[in-house]
């Protein structure tokens, strides 16, 4: 037996961090950020530092766009978002671990004396920033226009309306040839908010045909189901006969169903959600706080040119933290995501729909209200 | 050819086996059943070919025609026996066939996708501030290896000490029942290693943690029975004559084990650690509950989350953001660069076993 | 403590006993012990985060019906897309397995034992990729066939699914992932058949096959049966090809090929966990628990198996 063990350990060791060994040199585009420095910067102040916020998984693309367009207005700011989901967003905020929070929801009534706790007397501030509207995507040959009223979408989710050629259906298209096909409905397989406000909207305005409660798990077995927004486009789009719910950004060439509100049927767009939102009321409750604009979203709405399947998610922060930096760092983060420039760059990033001029106006007083303690 | 070596090797047995039944009368010459096999291969094909191609109908069609065929004719020249016997060299053959199918339709898929964005950019860019087209993984790569190399500095020393106890020291029921149960462990399904280092982690730091830390430790709990395992074994064959002229040298034992047995083994353990390492480097569900995603480059495993390549590829593929294709291209591509470095280190292990392995004739 | 104890211990030659001894034989002690530990600590460390969810009322748990029910579609459909997978490998890993060690040229074998490994070197995730974008879609021409020539059986009463996501794909996509794991303790097994038992087959003028199965699978049966109960174990616990592939909706069915299928614990638990929080995580982590107690058991079982083998054929 020949041993030369110590050259053979040191050969072996070598070769094994090796195949560990990677070229470090950084992110290209990380680093070409934090570089190209000066621009134009509309808020007149240099800042720096490192916001942090968590929340909705919703949010998530749209928070790319805000990112990535806030680090041309101050690239000495790193915006880091986790997107953990709306609860452990809200829970992190509260247990003060994050800076804000991206919410589905509205802060319920445990989690306001939490707030108070976390964020002193003044409370905490819940801004509407982001509205998307969730499509009714369908792949039917020969079928390009599709009215479906509220309890028809009901009834084909719920599985009582089981084919295409149903008359409920025809009753709402009487120009359309509906073949006689069955329907297969598709949903989110995950836990997500999509489903929780698709199935908030069927609650309210599906009447009997949805006797269900609304849920972020989607309650009706014996679907096709399809795990995320795209899992949920594609099996739509590779089946025939089939029906689903998606982000209208994810939508792509499927067919898009219009919604009926009141007399009339409506076509999702960036406007028509923009318009529910802004219609509908504020949550009516004296103990909230003054910044918190928490709305109840009209589902059942009948008003001409609303769109009610919407996913509307809140930031929610503090209208007075500890110290200056965060307060600056707040308040000028939000600004821009509040600007017709942010909402526009979460418009390219996520498909969402601009927030209204009122609304804007409203959530810029509650910004502009945020400051030290004490 | 016909004349048998005195001393065959174990399983050269069986292929010896039907050389004296050659001279059977009625025997089919070598190549017939592979020609019969292959006719009905061809059948099969012209089948698929009619009823509209299919990969796994065409599968189907030809193994059963190509075995029934084989069988058949044997049948009827060489009779039953012979043809049992045949039967059951197409089915098994067959079989060999089939399990090669998905391989190479993977390997095939994943490099024809993938191949897409094997680019510069994804190896030099992260996702901070991409929308839709280029961006790339270079954070969940450099997530991935340092995650991968937290757990190795966790699970090597822990695993290799844990295996020179049971071959050195351990006897009796303790040595039983760590042997059993670092079996067992290695049956914990990774989901359940992500729930208890998530559990672990909860306790201290509250909910919805979620650091680089956690991640290793949860591959840890999936990557130390591995390394006993291999380390045992390694260290059982080396010969105890070399352990017993060291303490005849007045050697201690434990400079025996670390001067003596260890080096000795060291190739076997290379490679059992390097199969290791590509064992739990391609692990996504404990690092989709422990570790999260993330879109910028974090190298402190001590603060926050981080993103690694199977998650990345897994979030790049059900959560693509618009428009879908240029994340799904990347998703294809970060799976293709899993594969890569999997095989990369099982080539890597099989390099140290040749190359490092002590020359001695058995 | 008891480190001095373990020189003497040894049976071959009595090494000087120094400190250096005690501190070495005492770490490496220190670590096997502490590999039971672990596995303890996962056990009390899961027990721990699901005891909120064992004691909660029914109504906080998700479906408002309780744990027991949340768990029961989950704790099926685990059970059955492992069965499927079982059923479906075992037979084919102990041909490949028999291929390997009795068929294939022996300079090749070795190659070919590699290239079957390399199945099982191959992640999950990228088993899903490859299941829901290549093998699911291509198998829906077969699941129509299934239903309309066996839609008497209730396994295939369809309908079929559209895009092929079905409890039976999984199955298949589990039964590939698995078969490596079969084979090679199968290989192992047949390796170790006695070259005498074999010899003496042939010489009685036995074909290959009536050899085998005389001498080779009887041998080899309960390394076959540990091998499978193994591979058991690793279809219950596998998470992103089953979460990736299935199509998750709905309740207990024995119907593999619509797209209504029950999820298995795993793969709900990928799906929901990031997102959860409060007593849902607590929910999941005690579906987890569910899983670690079956494997575990599973895994013991097996184990029992295969070295009940070893021993007999080490006093061979």
């Amino acid at each position: 037996m020949k041993l030369s063990t110590k050259t053979r350990a040191t050969t072996l060791s070598v070769a094994l961090a090796s195949t560990l060994a990677l070229a470090a040199c950084g992110a290209s585009n990380e680093t070409a950020e934090t570089a190209s420095g000066g621009g134009d910067t509309s808020s007149g102040s240099e800042l720096s530092g490192t916001l942090v916020g968590a929340g909705s998984s919703a949010q998530q693309a749209a928070m790319q766009g805000w990112t990535a367009g806030y680090s041309s207005v101050q690239p000495g700011v790193t915006v880091n978002y986790d997107p953990v989901g709306s609860g452990g967003g809200r829970e992190q905020f509260l247990a003060g671990g994050t800076d804000f929070a991206g919410s589905d929801a509205y802060l319920d009534e445990e989690e306001l004396t939490q707030a108070e706790e976390r964020c002193g007397t003044a409370g905490a501030f819940e801004l509407v920033n982001y509205i998307a509207p969730i499509a009714v995507v369908y792949n039917l040959e020969g079928v390009d226009e599709l009215n479906l009223p509220p309890a028809v979408i009901a009834g084909i989710f719920n599985q009582q309306i089981t084919n295409w050629n149903d008359p409920a259906i025809a009753e709402a298209n009487p120009d359309a040839t509906l073949p006689d096909l069955p329907i297969t409905p598709v949903n989110r397989s995950d836990e997500s908010g999509t489903t929780e406000n698709f199935t908030e909207y069927l609650a309210a305005a599906g009447g009997d045909a949805w006797p269900h409660e609304p849920s972020g798990d989607w309650p009706v077995a014996g679907g096709e189901a399809a795990q995320g927004t795209s899992g949920v486009v594609s099996a739509v789009a590779a089946g025939n006969g089939t029906i689903g719910y998606a982000d209208l950004s994810q939508a792509g060439d499927l067919g898009v169903a219009n919604v009926g509100v009141g007399e009339e049927f409506v076509a999702p767009s960036a406007e028509a959600a923009a318009a529910v939102v802004e219609n509908s009321e504020q949550v009516d409750d004296a103990d909230r706080p003054e910044y918190s604009y928490a709305i109840d979203l009209a589902r059942d709405t009948t008003e001409s040119g609303n769109y009610p399947i919407v996913l509307v998610s809140y930031h929610i922060g503090c209208v007075e933290y500890e110290d200056q930096e965060t307060v600056d760092l707040v308040k000028d983060f939000l600004t821009y995501v509040a600007s017709e420039e942010g909402q526009q760059a979460a418009a390219d990033a996520a498909g969402s729909a601009p927030i209204s001029e009122g609304l804007r106006e409203q959530n810029m007083a509650a910004i502009d209200a945020i400051t030290v303690a004490g | 050819m016909s004349v048998q070596t005195p001393t065959p090797a174990p399983t050269t047995g069986a292929s010896a086996v039907s050389r004296p039944q050659q001279q059977h009368d009625r025997s089919l010459p070598r190549w017939v059943p592979l020609a019969v096999f292959a006719a009905g291969v061809a059948v099969a094909a012209l089948l698929s070919a009619l009823t509209g191609f299919n990969v796994v109908l065409f599968v189907v069609y030809a193994v059963v025609l190509g075995t029934v065929a084989v069988y058949v004719v044997s049948r009827v020249t060489e009779g039953r026996r012979r043809a049992t016997d045949r039967l059951v060299t197409s089915v098994v053959t067959a079989a060999f066939g089939i399990a090669m199918v998905p391989l190479v339709a993977l390997v095939w898929e994943v490099v024809g996708r993938g191949i897409e964005r094997f680019d510069g950019e994804f190896f030099n860019s992260s996702l901070q501030g991409i929308i839709g087209e280029g961006g790339g993984a270079y954070h969940a790569l450099m997530g991935t290896v340092i995650i991968t190399a937290l757990t190795t500095l966790l699970s090597v020393p822990i695993g290799l000490l844990a295996a020179i106890y049971l071959v050195e020291y351990a006897r009796g029921r303790l040595k039983r029942a760590i042997t059993f149960f670092v079996d067992v462990m290695t049956g914990i399904p990774s989901i359940v290693a992500g729930l208890f280092a998530y559990a672990l982690f909860v306790l201290i730091f509250g909910p919805g943690i979620r650091l680089g830390i956690m991640g290793a430790i949860a591959l840890s709990v999936l990557m130390i029975p591995v390394v006993v395992r291999s380390a045992e074994e390694v260290l059982k064959l080396v010969p105890n004559e070399l352990r017993e002229a060291s303490y005849a040298l007045g050697v201690p034992k434990w400079r025996t084990i670390t001067k003596v047995v260890i080096p000795t083994a060291i190739a076997g353990i290379g490679t059992g650690v390097t199969l290791a390492i590509a064992r739990v480097i391609g692990e996504t569900a404990p690092l989709l509950i422990t570790v999260g995603i993330t879109n910028a480059t974090n190298f402190d495993p001590f603060d926050g989350r981080m993103a690694t390549l199977p998650v990345y590829a897994y979030y790049q593929l059900t959560q693509p953001g618009v428009p879908p294709e240029f994340a799904i291209d990347r998703a294809w591509t970060a799976a293709l660069l899993l594969i890569i470095l999997v095989m990369g280190l099982n080539v890597v292990a099989r390099l140290i076993s040749r190359f490092f392995a002590p020359k001695t004739g058995r | 403590m008891t480190a001095t104890r373990t020189p003497s211990d040894q049976s071959t030659t009595k090494p000087p006993r120094r400190p250096g001894d005690r501190i070495f034989a005492g770490s490496a002690k220190g670590a096997g012990i502490l590999i039971l530990v672990i596995l303890a600590g996962v056990a009390v460390f899961l027990m721990a985060e699901a005891l909120p969810a064992l004691t909660a009322p029914a109504e906080e748990i998700p479906g408002d019906e309780g744990l027991l029910s949340y768990i029961a579609p989950l704790l099926f459909g685990t059970l059955l897309s492992a069965v499927i997978a079982l059923l479906v490998a075992t037979p084919l890993a102990v041909a490949i397995a028999l291929f390997i060690t009795h068929y294939a040229p022996r300079r090749m074998a070795q190659g070919l034992g590699y290239v079957v490994d390399l199945l099982a070197a191959i992640p999950s995730i990228v088993y899903g990729f490859w299941g829901i974008f290549w093998l699911a879609p291509k198998l829906v021409p077969f699941y129509r066939w299934l239903e309309e020539n066996l839609g008497f059986i209730p396994l295939f009463a369809g309908p079929t699914s559209s895009t092929g996501r079905t409890m039976l794909t999984v199955g298949l996509v589990l039964a590939i992932m698995i078969l490596p794991i079969i084979s090679a303790i199968s290989r192992e097994v047949f390796r170790q058949v006695p070259t005498l038992h074999k010899e003496a087959a042939l010489a009685l003028g036995a074909t290959r096959w009536e050899m085998i199965k005389m001498a080779v699978i009887p041998y080899g049966k309960s390394g076959i049966i540990g091998g499978a109960m193994l591979g058991l174990g690793r279809a219950l616990g596998e998470t992103m090809a089953v979460a990736i592939i299935l199509s998750v909706s709905g309740g207990i069915t024995f119907n593999l090929i619509s797209s209504a299928n029950p999820a298995t614990i795993a793969a709900n638990i990928a799906l929901d966990f990031p997102e959860s929080t409060g007593i849902d995580v607590n929910t999941l982590i005690a579906s987890g628990l569910a899983l670690f107690v079956i494997t575990l058991a599973v895994n013991m079982l097996a184990r029992w198996i295969v070295n009940r083998r070893a021993d007999f054929s080490g006093a061979n």
